[in-house]
């Protein structure tokens, strides 16, 4: 079963979520792995400790030209076909720029004289392990890490996914907004759990992410976390759109405070009852999928 | 002209209210929100639409049902899973590559200019602002970027305005480098939380990667002392100037509810802060403050 924790704005509670609701599974003897998909900016790990047992790099394929075989300028078809400028033609070559590269592989599959074969650009990291202390111990983790000064998260995202093992329940945890890379992370996922705050930010951005998610037909439930700070207006759009309230996350700075050092809410007085019964609505979703 | 984008790594440390909270200082400016697919500054400025534009940008690719002859070519040679078993084009993972049409062995895929999303120009209480709105699920928020800080430019040449404030999305990839490119200061707001901190090294890194200049404001400073500490000391062994800091207090929340800049709502509090930091950030555009 896999689950994916999106919430359209940033900060609202996607990791704390994700991880709270991992280790409380694997702590109560569920086999589960947890998928950090932010690969921007992992945070996943910073809360559990992870002996890592791979770590790797990840490359995408980009154009390399064999100039030798080269037809030249009066050819240029990869040139004029390449839709994203990854390639010109300059000093007498046909020239690469791999960081405009999508790796869809039209240039080669289009080459008349077959001169253009795929070389590597990298795109990050890809670390797998497992908690070996605390509560959580024997969870899964799965995480990927862009490299600085890449754009394209989305080939990375997909890396950590299939990096993860296919354990009884899976966690994603997705990145913020509401385009490719979120795409990315929800691809596959047999339900989402949307992390909202109650304010108007996080209510406008919540009403993107669920037009997200209705679009691609996933079924969903949100979460409001911080609940008690700001106002009611959240609550309010879930009934009037008719959707599953699957639980609150209190407001306070005892967890606020714990978020900030990195600490488990499962560990602090009440919360653990609230994440148990968010799963217990979770389940249904998934079923609601396979019906 | 200077153009101060807003970034953080991390989504939620408060890019948004500090935005809105510098647009009434100082100087008239061009505001711009760059946080495409989840924009909200919108949201505190309420501005009112003077022109508004269709984004067009990339292809999509459709295949005709009454030529396709479903011999698989295109699916397989998709790497976007874009194609479905039976030959539909899934709108959200096309990239637009155009290989489907190139190896259509009977021309039944056509590739399309394809809207991704609007972007407006506006007027606020502060000023003119430039905006945009990802289409849901999109493509190409990267380019909308680069749309929106074009149109900012033009717009704070032809009202004579020497400054450009940019709200900035969360993250590292595409949207956060289109945001910063050329851009004169990097404006990071970071918290005392560890995710935050392990998202502000990665968000500096990629200002240093471009070479634009940098700049820390210290949000919800009282919330781990410990941690912004950290954040200082890293800002000291890094050479990024930090403008000031600001409380961990529901304010935020209570202006963002009555759609007020935190300096309208509590003029006396929180604006007295930013009338500081708004003094530092002029002090070190012109290269006189530091630490």
């Amino acid at each position: 079963m896999r689950i994916a924790v999106a919430s359209g704005k940033g900060g609202t509670g996607k990791t704390t979520m994700a991880v709270n609701l991992a280790a409380m599974l694997q702590s109560t003897g569920q086999s589960t792995a947890l998928v950090d998909c932010d690969v921007e900016e992992p945070n996943a790990h910073l809360y559990l400790p992870v002996q890592w047992e791979q770590d790797r790099d990840h490359h995408v394929p980009v154009p390399r030209i064999n100039a030798s075989a080269c037809l030249g300028e009066e050819c240029s078809k990869c040139i004029e076909l390449c839709r994203f400028k990854a390639l010109i033609w300059m000093a007498d070559e046909v020239m690469t720029f791999p960081e405009l590269c999508h790796a869809c592989g039209l240039c080669m599959t289009a080459c008349p004289a077959k001169c253009i074969d795929e070389g590597q650009r990298l795109t990050g990291k890809v670390r797998c392990g497992f908690v070996d202390q605390g509560p959580a111990k024997g969870l899964e983790l799965s995480s990927g890490e862009l490299r600085v000064g890449e754009a394209m998260a989305p080939p990375l995202i997909k890396e950590v996914k299939g990096t993860a093992r296919d354990r009884d329940i899976q966690i994603w945890d997705c990145p913020p907004g509401t385009s490719c890379p979120v795409i990315a992370g929800l691809h596959g996922a047999d339900a989402v759990l949307l992390v909202t705050e109650p304010t108007p930010f996080g209510l406008h951005d919540l009403n993107l992410a669920v037009q997200l998610v209705r679009r691609l037909e996933l079924p969903f439930g949100v979460v409001v976390n911080k609940a008690g700070l700001g106002d009611n207006r959240v609550e309010q759009y879930l009934e009037k759109e008719g959707i599953d309230l699957l639980g609150l996350i209190p407001h306070g700075m005892d967890a606020a405070r714990a978020c900030a050092s990195g600490r488990l809410l499962i560990e602090l007085d009440g919360y653990r009852d609230a994440f148990e019964r968010i799963w217990s609505r979770v389940l249904p979703l998934t079923k609601e999928r396979t019906s | 002209m200077k153009e101060i984008v807003v970034l953080s790594g991390k989504g939620g440390t408060g890019k948004t209210s500090v935005t809105a909270a510098l647009a009434g200082l100082g100087p008239a400016k061009v505001l711009a929100d760059c946080d495409v697919d989840a924009a909200d500054l919108h949201l505190v400025l309420a501005p009112s639409v003077l022109h508004q534009e269709p984004f067009i940008s990339g292809e999509l690719a459709e295949i005709d049902p009454d030529l396709c002859t479903s011999c698989g070519l295109c699916r397989d040679g998709c790497r976007f899973e874009a194609i479905t078993d039976d030959f539909q084009v899934v709108a959200e993972h096309c990239e637009g590559c155009g290989l489907c049409d190139f190896i259509c062995p009977i021309q039944a895929v056509t590739m399309h200019p394809r809207r991704c999303g609007e972007w407006y120009k506006s007027q606020t209480r502060f000023g003119t602002m430039i905006h945009a709105a990802l289409d849901i699920g999109a493509e190409n928020s990267g380019k909308l970027v680069t749309t929106v800080r074009q149109k900012s430019q033009e717009q704070a040449e032809s009202e004579g305005v020497d400054l450009i404030l940019t709200d900035g999305p969360p993250g590292i990839g595409c949207p956060a480098i289109a945001s910063l490119t050329g851009a004169d200061l990097a404006l990071l707001v970071a918290e005392p939380t560890v995710t935050a901190v392990h998202d502000l090294k990665r968000v500096a890194e990629l200002t240093r990667h471009f070479k634009i200049d940098t700049a820390v404001i210290i949000n919800k400073a009282d919330l781990q002392p410990s941690l912004e500490q950290e954040i200082r000391d890293f800002c000291e062994t890094s050479g990024l100037d930090v403008l000031g800091r600001l409380p961990y207090v529901e304010t935020f929340t209570l202006a963002q509810i009555k759609g007020q800049s935190v300096v309208e709502y509590d003029p006396g509090g929180l604006g007295k802060l930013f009338q500081g930091l708004w003094n530092n950030l002029e002090k070190h555009l012109q290269g006189e403050h530091k630490q």
